[in-house]
């Protein structure tokens, strides 16, 4: 039997088609579909969540204590005892430090000492997100910026990009500096950023973040976007401040601040 | 041919090295692995399956758990539709790990035998290992 060219051709192109069918078609449970996946049905849903932080009600070190812990215990969060290795995804730290630009020489004694609790602002124009080269960390639909620690290749850009030091890096295996390991929850390795997820493990479960349900009111968790939302109605009634808002990042933590009621009373009763 | 007998011998020993892994395992068979399904949990389950079938998993659960990952960290979608239906949370720590407690059963028998060493338990904590 003879062959030309034009036939051969033709019958290897066919053959080479035919293969790479076959091949999808004997291993059709490899192509998993997106169908095939859903949200919990407990997920709380939100356009944007935002947190409101209530300065007045923390008094005691107790109060910072708790609210503190609450997270860092959950999410095998390391300690290490020293600050050069710190990981930190809730803190708190003083009026100067939380607010530079906006602390003045005659501000109450009370509140330039006062500790502020700090975390995440999850802004909603986040520098993290824009220059993570792996894009490890994003923002996700419901305004939580995210970071995705199977991607994360630890350069640290977030932590050069981020104006409020909220991200933490793993300089050294934090395993042995966990006390109580939660089971339920991953630790991280040496070599990558971590940071405040607004506990987007627990809104899949129907649950507020940790840290809100310790605080014993102190905090308030919900959706800026929503007008009927909790956070709404004490930002409609107090006044608040943000953290280096003028940078443009649009940070969404607020603070009611804590003025001492001897001013406010005495402001009353000379008007 | 010059220094035939020189070539032939060089030869010879490049073949005796080069095979060398060939010929010293001869004869030594290494154990297939058997993974163990026996952990408290599987043996209270009263249909002992998987999130999909055996052979599925057998071959593909890297690509299941990695399109685990991308859906639950990515996407925020943490439920799992299986092939029959029927759902599933989406947690290597929490879902996989509950009922194959046995990681050393289990997992790293076959990874071991393979020499594959999945870095997931850098972070995600495996199960105490209970003693039955």
């Amino acid at each position: 039997m003879s062959m030309d060219r034009r036939e051969f051709l033709k019958i290897a192109g066919f053959s080479t088609i035919g293969i790479g069918v076959g091949w999808i078609l004997s291993r059709p449970g490899e192509f998993l579909e997106a169908s095939q996946f859903l949200q919990t049905k407990e997920l709380l849903k939100a356009k944007q969540w935002a947190m409101v932080v209530d300065m007045r009600r923390f008094k005691t070190e107790e109060d910072y204590r708790k609210v503190i812990d609450a997270c860092h215990k959950i999410h095998n969060v390391p300690d290490f005892g020293n600050p050069k290795d710190e990981i930190k995804w809730i803190w708190a730290d003083t009026f100067e430090h939380a607010f530079p630009g906006q602390e003045n020489e005659f501000m109450p004694e009370s509140m330039k000492h006062k500790p502020f609790i700090l975390l995440c602002n999850h802004c909603e124009n986040p520098p993290c997100v824009r220059v993570c080269p792996t894009k490890a960390t994003f923002k996700r639909k419901d305004g939580i910026t995210m970071q995705d620690l199977h991607r994360c290749i630890g350069c640290r850009y977030c932590m050069a990009a981020c104006p409020f030091g909220a991200r933490s890096f793993n300089y050294r295996d934090p395993r042995p500096a966990i006390k109580e390991p939660n089971p339920e929850y991953p630790t991280r390795m040496i070599g990558v950023v971590e940071k405040c997820t607004f506990c987007e493990e627990r809104l899949a479960k129907g649950q507020i973040p940790a840290c809100v349900e310790a605080s014993n009111g102190a905090l308030t968790f919900g959706d800026i976007a929503d007008p009927n939302s909790e956070v709404r109605r004490l930002l409609n009634t107090n006044y608040t401040i943000r953290r280096k808002a003028e940078l443009g990042t649009r940070p969404v933590v607020y603070y009611i601040l804590d003025i001492p009621t001897s001013v406010v009373s005495g402001g009353e009763s000379n008007a | 041919m010059y220094d035939g007998g020189k070539i032939l011998v060089g030869i010879v020993i490049f073949v005796l090295f080069a095979a060398f892994p060939f010929y010293n395992n001869i004869g030594k068979v290494s154990a297939k692995p058997e993974p163990k399904l026996d952990t408290p949990v599987i043996q209270q389950l009263s249909e002992k399956k998987c999130v999909e079938p055996k052979d599925f998993m057998r071959a593909e659960h890297m690509q299941l758990l990695n399109n685990w990952r991308d859906f639950a960290i990515r996407e925020g979608k943490r439920v799992y539709i299986n092939s029959e239906g029927k759902e599933f949370k989406i947690s290597l720590q929490n879902t996989c790990m509950n009922c194959h407690s046995n990681k050393k059963e289990f997992c790293d028998k076959c990874h071991n035998y393979a020499a594959v060493k999945p870095y997931c338990w850098t972070c995600h904590i495996e199960p105490k290992e209970k003693q039955l």
